[in-house]
């Protein structure tokens, strides 16, 4: 479909994409969470990002205009054609892992949002702007946590910078610019992603700085989840419980 | 037959009989959802925003305006979403806010918690998380009377 190389749909599918693949790996945690009271705030995260992602995918289908609604991309796509960062596809693996996924993606999805609100595109200025006031919150808590357990007891700091040697490998890639992202620039629609660097580091050491932890020294990048090229073998997974119902029964509706 | 449109202040009136699905003591003109009420020619539009992106209320709301309406007669009508500018608790009305604290939900405040336990009124609070039952409640529990409380989160 040559309307699927248009940089503006690439671009809402990113942003869609990356909230629904994390939506979906947070709700794994739905009844199964250490305490009910955190099983029930990471059922409220993943249920703003899959509300998100009705948002950011909705447009993306009427941008593309070849009749694909927001379900249509979640459930009819396979995985070469998911645009999500890859750090948001990586498993829960425990509770601070899964923590720390959401505070590394957290940090830089607020200040993408709020770049965003300044978008030439209105539609996506005002899903910015709504969804900027929840993800707000979400950093709120993901760093809360971070710094709970990172200074905890011995268990769980060593817990928590395992984490992050874990999946600090993954951060690299939200801030690679590619050629999808020099056209939203020039059309004003979305910052560089190069330029969230500076503010997304310095709020990282701060709050790993409060946590005790130690940054790895390593800058190594994977990537290839947001063009596309190469996802992790996770994501196919995931897409199979995800999927399996419209695989199963295509175009059940409720 | 020839059928009058009403007024658009009736039409708000109808409105705030509609309670909300998930908090049934406020209605929704209480919530601050509906923004704006017009005919176009016609057809009355209704102009609705959503509290959090991913409510679940939301389909349910529309659909119980919708019934309201149908209800009152209005044949032709029309519901838009509008997300800028983004729902906020500014907008809970203040009869809404007496009728969530009598009803046991501590009604938001730009401190960031609960005033008060809506039980005992005592000030001796403690959060016990910064999410509850709905998306725009969190849990709060109150050191004196030692009850757990939902606190309607300010956003």
């Amino acid at each position: 479909m040559s309307t699927a190389t248009d940089p503006k749909f690439e671009f809402l599918c990113r942003m869609g994409d990356n909230s629904l693949v994390l939506g979906h790996r947070v709700s794994e945690w739905c009844g199964v969470s250490p305490v009910l009271e955190e099983d029930i705030a990471l059922a409220n995260v993943a249920l703003d990002l899959i509300g998100q992602t009705q948002l950011w995918l909705g447009l993306a289908g009427e941008v593309e205009g070849a009749g694909r609604d927001a379900d249509k991309l979640a459930f009819h796509r396979d995985v070469w054609d998911f645009r999500n960062v890859l750090l948001v596809e990586q498993p829960n693996g425990d509770f601070g892992q899964t923590m720390m996924r959401q505070f590394l993606f957290d940090a830089w999805h607020l200040s993408q949002l709020t770049a965003l609100i300044e978008s030439s595109d209105d539609q996506i200025a005002a899903i910015a702007e709504k969804s900027g006031k929840e993800v707000t919150y979400h950093l709120e808590r993901s760093t809360d946590t971070v710094i709970g357990l990172g200074d905890g007891t011995e268990e769980s700091h060593v817990r928590m910078q395992n984490a992050l040697d874990l999946l600090w490998p993954y951060v690299g890639e939200m801030f690679i610019s590619d050629d999808v992202d020099a056209a939203m620039v020039a059309a004003g629609i979305a910052p560089d992603p190069s330029n969230l660097r500076a503010g997304y580091d310095q709020l990282v050491d701060n709050v790993l700085s409060a946590a005790t932890l130690n940054k790895p020294e390593d800058d190594f990048a994977h990537k290839g989840g947001k063009s596309g090229v190469r996802h992790s073998e996770h994501l196919g997974h995931m897409l199979t419980q995800m999927q399996w119902l419209q695989r199963a029964y295509p175009d059940a509706t409720w | 037959m020839v059928i009058e449109k009403p007024k658009l202040e009736t039409v708000w009136e109808w409105l705030s009989a509609v309670p909300d699905p998930e908090i049934p003591v406020i209605s929704l003109t209480d919530l601050g959802i509906i923004r704006n009420v017009a005919w176009q020619g016609d057809v009355l539009e209704v102009t609705v925003t959503p509290t959090y992106s991913g409510c679940p209320a939301t389909s349910i709301i529309n659909l119980d305006i919708e019934t309201a309406l149908r209800a009152n007669g209005i044949e032709k009508l029309t519901l838009k979403r509008q997300l800028s500018p983004a729902w906020t608790t500014d907008w809970l009305s203040d009869a809404g806010r007496t009728k969530l604290e009598a009803y046991g939900i501590a009604p938001p405040q730009p401190a960031g918690g609960p005033q008060h336990c809506p039980r005992c009124q005592s000030n001796d609070l403690e959060k016990i998380s910064q999410f509850g039952s709905t998306p725009c409640k969190a849990q709060w529990r109150c050191r004196d009377c030692l009850e757990p409380f939902d606190y309607f989160k300010c956003i």
